[in-house]
């Protein structure tokens, strides 16, 4: 069936030249991640080479600002993943008095300025004299990352059916074991999808980190700080491992789903 | 006993969370608009003075740097619009069993980070670089052509950069545009060019709203696209913001930096909210 106004076939040389832009930037890093470079600066191509990948972890700093990014984006999943679903549960099951206002609250974090919200940040932890680092660095990700896991949950949990839990009741289910049981299971898509979210926010952060970091460095801060005086190719290969990992879950998640709804 | 139960349950789902919010997104904001108004530098402290010096300081030393930032982010926005509605309306109505492949594609820049992908752009734009350098010794390009330092990367980078948002929630607007109603226009005799504009076009605004919200604030408080593809003369309020917290540390100026920025923004924000209903903007947002 032909949907739509027009023919489309402009349209579509047209898309797929903008979806080319989109990916030139990253074929690029990938290219470069292969370049067999013998000086400080990866600009030009010298010839293909696996060695990077051999020595990957040879920049103890780098390696160790990458453990740091994982760590953090970790722990912010987690946390930011279990309080932002349990606000994306209360807003999609009960209406109460102040859901206005904490709806007004996380719609003020999701759409602020970045910088806003690293300064305004760093600005508190001066204040009291919070020494910065790490747990800063943590605070600010769960921080910025629970309104998106709570919006994400709540749009799941507001497509569901609340009968299925007074079954459960009426069954003789406690509210524990209806939480367990048939609860959790039925919004855990969506907060498998807003911990992922929450995740990938976390490991690509740059803006807010920057400000509250101190003295520890994550992968996007290493990065930065040697701009100026070239980027090692090492950067290019965990940029394409990373890439690559988020290619293969996102795809695994596009086959999953197909395969649900074709079942 | 049970109702009593079940009135508290939704605080106990959400006070854990709101606690996080309200301690380090709603109370910081007061401490910085707070910080805006004292006086004093980091060695002695600072008091609170009511010292609206700062403000003043601020917007006159740097109105350049603020107007340029607006600029900047209106034209990166626009430049938004006009490359990533077709591509929105293409998957939307062409994209056919294949539409979530090719919103995957146009999402791939996000698996890269977004420092990254800035440099890798500062790398493919430089002056005797891959795109340059042939074109130059070709003779298509004068020697001392560039395009790095000049405001052109910069809003290059920040349209390169935040398309995908810009791209995302026009689709979802066009995606829930029913066929019939381009059918009943059509029926109705209006040519092609008639149904779109006055079927398929508004149907599509709270899609290209919500698309310039989140990305006119990202682009035009960004520091890392004028830093990194910039040159002096391309400083945004973002970089003067960041080198007066963390390089001078004159907190008050550059919280009342801060704080004039979120309100110019803020402002935006809210009248766009206010004509679209916060949900249906988060509802968006969360796509």
């Amino acid at each position: 069936m032909n949907r739509g106004l027009f023919r489309g076939r402009g349209l579509q040389i047209y898309t797929w030249l903008v979806i080319a832009w989109l990916v030139v930037p990253i074929a690029v890093m990938i290219l470069f991640g292969f370049n067999d470079t013998k000086g400080r600066f990866n600009t030009v191509w010298q010839g293909f080479t696996f060695k990077w990948y051999g020595r990957l972890f040879e920049i103890d700093a780098l390696t160790q600002a990458l453990i740091n990014s994982l760590v953090i984006a970790v722990l912010t999943m987690v946390i930011a993943g279990a309080l932002g679903s349990l606000i994306g549960l209360a807003l999609g099951r009960y209406r109460f008095r102040g859901s206005g206002s904490l709806n007004l609250v996380m719609f003020a974090a999701i759409s602020c300025a970045e910088i806003v919200m690293g300064a305004s940040l760093l600005s508190f932890f001066v204040t009291l004299a919070v020494p910065l680092g790490f747990w800063t660095i943590v605070i600010s990700h769960v921080m910025f990352s629970i309104s998106f896991v709570a919006v994400t949950v709540r749009a799941r949990v507001m497509t569901l059916d609340s009968s299925l839990e007074e079954a459960a009741r009426d069954l003789g289910a406690g509210p524990w074991a209806t939480f367990r049981l048939v609860t959790l299971p039925m919004i855990f898509p969506g907060v498998l999808a807003g911990s992922m979210l929450a995740f990938a926010l976390s490991i690509d952060d740059f803006v807010i980190t920057n400000f509250n970091a101190g003295g520890t460095v994550t992968f996007p801060l290493w990065i930065w700080g040697v701009t100026r005086v070239g980027i090692p190719p090492q950067v290019n290969v965990m940029g394409t491992i990373i890439f690559v990992v988020g290619l293969l879950i996102a795809v695994s998640n596009i086959v999953v789903s197909r395969r649900r709804r074709n079942a | 006993m049970r109702t009593l139960r079940a009135r508290l349950t939704p605080y106990a789902l959400v006070l854990p969370g709101g606690l996080w919010l309200a301690i380090f997104f709603v109370i910081p904001t007061l401490v910085m608009l707070s910080l805006s108004l004292q006086s004093g530098n980091v060695v002695d402290g600072f008091a609170f003075t009511w010292n609206w010096h700062s403000y003043v300081d601020g917007i006159t030393t740097y109105h350049n740097q603020i107007v340029r930032s607006l600029l900047y982010g209106l034209s990166a926005t626009i430049i938004q619009i006009v490359i990533g509605f077709p591509v929105a309306y293409w998957i939307a109505f062409k994209g056919g069993s294949r539409k979530s492949v090719y919103l995957f594609l146009v999402l791939l820049p996000f698996l890269v980070s977004f420092v990254l992908r800035t440099i890798s752009w500062q790398f493919l734009l430089s002056d005797n670089g891959i795109l340059l350098g042939p074109l130059k010794s070709l003779g298509v390009l004068p020697q001392d052509f560039h395009i790095l330092a000049t405001p052109y990367a910069v809003i290059g980078g920040l349209s390169y950069n935040f398309l995908p948002f810009m791209i995302l929630p026009m689709y979802v607007a066009l995606e829930r545009i029913d066929p019939r109603l381009l059918e009943a226009a059509q029926d109705l005799y209006a040519s092609k060019v008639q149904t779109f504009l006055r079927v398929v076009l508004p149907l599509s605004l709270p899609g290209v709203f919500a698309g310039v919200l989140m990305t006119f604030v990202p682009a035009s408080s960004d520091y890392v696209n004028s830093s990194v593809l910039g040159g002096t003369n391309t400083t945004m309020i973002g970089n003067v913001i960041q080198n007066q917290f963390l390089v001078n540390q004159d907190y008050p100026v550059a919280s009342a930096l801060s704080f004039t920025l979120m309100a110019l923004l803020l402002v935006g924000i809210f009248v766009y909210a206010r004509a679209l209903g916060t949900e249906d903007v988060l509802e968006v947002a969360a796509r």
